[in-house]
């Protein structure tokens, strides 16, 4: 007789014991109340009165005839730590609940302890491949509380670099996305134009990512000499080698046979699952922040709304390939409009001093020690800012008591909500199309998390 | 300022916010009829659902007739066609908070109040799945409450040289 603690194959029970999420996982169909299955059990999908017909779904079916799957956390095609439990019918996916909560390291709550100058450095490393649009959010949140006014040149600095972020991830969407469906070259093709933007990062801030470059009252720093050299040339390569992604993708058969019609979602379900950015554009939903409600100074540049019809992967991907041609569009406007002036706000209450004033000035070294160890006081009150960013509506909800550090940071991450439209886009395809499903609705763990 | 849809419950009060966003504050049984109301009237898209532990705070600004409880629940709605947005602020109680769940409204307002729920154990009377999402199904407490401590777990490194 064998020790009944021992984890053999005979006992699942203990085998699984260690690895259940208790309610969080995916039920099989004889533990679930019919009339929850009809709502698509446990899936994020529940779309009554949202064109989503209950009945629709298989209710009778037996469990020996399904098999429930665990797909992640640690998986090469789910960008992360993100785990998908499935129920399949052969290959057919009936049933998907994303599963998440992997990373979460509490950076709300951090945030919540760091001064509104360092939360530059908190908020950046939510969505890692967008810092700049990160701390944008932030900051605007911050200069909305304290009626601020940034400088035009640090407006266009700002718009710039965010535009070059958006290039820069959707590159790397790109990339994954080739790789997902087997191109290895657009792999490759993606990080190495990245790697020209994340270049010019380095030489402007210092680091290639989690920048901390826009804060609140402007930016860290100015924009390098010979800036305008650099940033043509990352334009022309990029524009250029986007024809090239083109060329390699979009008409290659394996490429559309994974992509066109495959995972199809209409405007009212993305509506009604809050989905924002590329994945809601590709529905046919001309909604980009940066047009409909602009900020910084997008209303002074020409760039197109780029929208699908169908919004299947393969629309999702042409307007992802050309929101980066519309991206380089306006970082050329940047180059050839940037104004002169200061690059950040020259109160001296939000900015620190220049580093020579403080050797000569007592106020200087009194502002900067002031500003660093204990920060501006921001008055109280409440503030939502949005901003458009590669992944949808990137929001930060900023409560304020008064004092030098936010009484409540919420961010509000495009990744988060838009997950929840994986399983309508999972439902009754097959298991490969899941990957692409993953793929193209593009979401960052990072900020899913938070 | 725009003008409350004509479905709303009669006695909500409404507040500019900063900004281009007004702010409404509906009474938690007001709350499901107002957004409803808004929803009707062209709000497609709820943008956020989230919630605010006030309990430290030092006393926020809020109009007359608004009795400020400890936990706040803050939607956002936006309206593509009117390219409006709503915030409403709904005070949701002290000790026990709990607010109807948006979810028959909107089903995209799941997830984001399970995180609620999750972070400062707001009830979504209605939900469909209230879980835990962000945080582990075990966990005790709920960590955004500004009453939870924040722990601290020491760093054991192995072997390492003991103080010089």
């Amino acid at each position: 007789m064998s020790d009944p603690t021992v984890r053999v194959a005979e006992r699942p029970d203990l085998l699984t014991a260690e690895t259940s999420e208790g309610a969080q996982e995916l039920l099989a169909r004889t533990a679930t109340a019919p009339s929850e299955l009809g709502r698509e059990v446990g899936s994020v999908l529940r779309l009554e009165g949202h064109g989503f017909d209950p009945t629709d779904v298989d209710i009778e079916r037996r469990d020996d005839e399904t098999m429930i799957l665990n797909m992640g956390p640690s998986h090469p095609s789910t960008h992360g730590v993100l785990r998908i439990m499935i129920e399949l019918d052969g290959e057919f996916i009936l049933r998907a609940k994303p599963v998440i909560g992997y990373l979460h390291t509490g950076m709300e709550k951090t945030g919540e302890e760091l001064s509104y100058v360092q939360g530059g450095v908190n908020v950046t490393r939510m969505d890692y491949l967008s810092p700049v649009i990160n701390e944008l959010s932030f900051s605007m949140a911050v200069e909305k509380l304290l009626d601020l006014e940034v400088p035009e040149r640090a407006v266009w600095i700002r718009m710039m670099m965010s535009e070059l972020n958006r290039i820069s991830s959707h590159l790397v969407w790109m990339a994954t996305n080739g790789m997902d469906v087997g191109s290895t070259t657009m792999m490759i093709f993606g990080f190495r134009e990245r790697e020209l933007i994340l270049a010019f990062f380095e030489k402007t801030a210092g680091l290639r990512m989690n920048l901390n470059y826009v804060r609140p009252g402007g930016v860290a720093a100015d924009l390098p000499d010979g800036w305008q050299d650099d940033v043509t040339v990352i334009c022309d390569t990029i524009e250029e080698r986007s024809y090239e992604y083109d060329q390699l993708l979009t008409g290659q058969p394996i490429f559309r046979e994974r992509m066109v019609g495959v995972a199809p979602i209409t405007a009212e379900e993305a509506l009604a699952l809050s989905v924002t950015g590329p994945l809601l554009r590709s529905t046919g939903v001309a909604w980009d922040l940066r047009r409909t409600m602009p900020y910084l100074a997008y209303d002074e540049v020409d760039f197109d709304v780029i929208v699908g019809t169908y919004g299947d992967n393969f629309d999702r991907y042409a307007v992802r390939l050309n929101e980066i041609r519309e991206s380089v569009r306006i970082v050329r406007q940047c180059i050839d409009r940037m104004p002169a002036g200061d690059y950040r706000s020259q109160d001296p209450k939000v900015t620190p001093p220049p580093r020579a004033r403080i050797g000569e000035s007592m106020e200087a070294l009194i502002h900067h020690f002031k500003l660093f160890t204990e920060g501006f006081r921001v008055p109280a009150g409440e503030v939502y800012s949005a901003v458009e960013s590669p992944r949808g509506e990137l929001g930060c909800y900023l409560v304020s008591d008064g004092g030098p550090k936010p009484y409540r940071l919420h961010v509000r991450g495009p990744s988060f909500v838009n997950l929840q439209a994986v399983p309508l886009l999972m439902r009754g395809g097959s298991m490969s199309d899941a990957i692409t499903v993953i793929s193209t609705v593009d979401p960052i763990m990072g900020e899913v998390d938070r | 300022m725009i003008e409350l849809p004509a479905a709303a419950p009669v006695d909500v009060i409404v507040t500019d916010a900063r900004a281009t966003d007004i702010a409404c504050f509906p009474r938690p049984d007001q709350y499901r009829d107002l957004v409803r109301a808004f929803h009707d009237d062209g709000f497609e898209l709820c943008v956020d659902v989230c919630a605010v532990d006030y309990l430290e705070h030092p006393g926020r600004e809020l109009p007359e007739g608004v009795t400020p409880t400890r936990f706040e629940v803050v939607t956002n709605l936006l309206s593509m066609s009117r390219r409006q947005r709503v915030r409403i602020r709904v005070q949701a109680g002290d000790e026990q908070p709990e607010v109807d769940s948006l979810f028959s409204i909107y089903p995209g307002s799941e997830a984001m109040e399970r995180e609620a729920f999750d972070l400062f154990g707001v009830v979504f009377t209605g939900h469909p799945d209230l879980t835990r999402i962000l945080m582990p199904e075990d966990w005790e407490g709920h960590p955004l409450r500004k009453d939870y401590s924040v722990g601290r777990v020491p760093v054991q490194f192995k072997e390492a040289p003991g103080p010089r």
